[in-house]
């Protein structure tokens, strides 16, 4: 059977001051283990992506960092308001955020078009009201 | 182009990373949208920002920028320029703003990614 290493983050929402601390440290490990550095731009960009999302958009999120000789695997899973419309929060541009985020540099509308166009495998699922999950593969 | 030869163009102050002033950068990225950075920069790239917040540094350890420009004046408070020393990330301020600035290192012969496709 394949060795696999699993790590589990908390991310509090709104704490722009620890923002980006989880995907940062995810790229040490990565680094620190000799991934070719393509592709540990390509999960660290994601996983920015994602954690950034909870940091501005949810109460509290988890991310669930796993790997294997063949594959990494992120699952970041929020307590927030979910996605209305998922195949408009998909579109490159489109943006629900307020000024405050755009003052920290975010909110472009291209978060999560940016994380599908660097995973190889992405599922995104919310529900309004509860919170969103998303699945992002990157094969290493 | 070294990033001497940057600081020579664009006057700069060099905030942190001065002894890494003989590192090249290959291209120019400028945005301060970090997003934008994530989504169209190249890696080993040089970027340009008037976002001196701790994202334009964390952008630029995750999207392996180089290093650091601020832009018309701005300065990053201590606690995002000990992170960017912890990350190894060089950080230089110039008084030009962003059109200038760019300007300036593409008459240089510093270029960007062109057109997105």
């Amino acid at each position: 059977m394949e060795s696999t290493y699993v790590q589990e983050f908390k991310v509090i929402g709104g704490d722009f001051l620890r923002a980006g601390q989880v995907s940062t440290r995810i790229k040490s490990i990565l680094k620190d283990i000799g991934i070719n550095h393509s592709i540990v731009r390509r999960i660290s960009i994601c996983a920015y992506e994602a954690e950034m999302n909870v940091v501005m958009y949810a109460q509290r999120g988890k991310i669930l960092f796993s790997m294997n000789p063949r594959k990494t695997h992120i699952t970041v899973e929020d307590e927030g308001p979910g996605i209305e419309d998922i195949e408009l929060a998909m579109r490159e541009g489109y943006s629900t955020a307020t000024s405050e985020m755009q003052e920290m540099g975010f909110g472009a509308g291209m978060g999560l078009p940016n994380i599908k166009k660097n995973a190889d495998t992405f599922h995104i699922s919310s529900v309004v009201g509860k919170g969103t999950k998303l699945q992002i593969g990157v094969m290493i | 182009m070294t990033l001497k030869q940057v600081t020579e163009i664009l006057e700069c102050t060099v905030l942190s990373g001065n002894d890494d002033l003989q590192m090249e950068v290959n291209t120019g990225c400028s945005s301060d949208l970090m997003s934008d950075v994530l989504a169209f920069s190249k890696p080993q790239c040089l970027l340009l920002t008037g976002l001196s917040n701790s994202q334009s540094v964390l952008t630029a350890d995750v999207a392996d920028v180089k290093a650091i420009i601020y832009v018309r004046g701005k300065r990053p408070d201590e606690r995002t320029l000990e992170l960017a020393k912890s990350k190894n990330i060089p950080i230089l301020a110039t008084q030009y703003v962003m059109f200038e600035a760019c300007g300036k290192l593409y008459q240089a012969g510093l270029r960007g990614i062109g057109k997105i496709l």
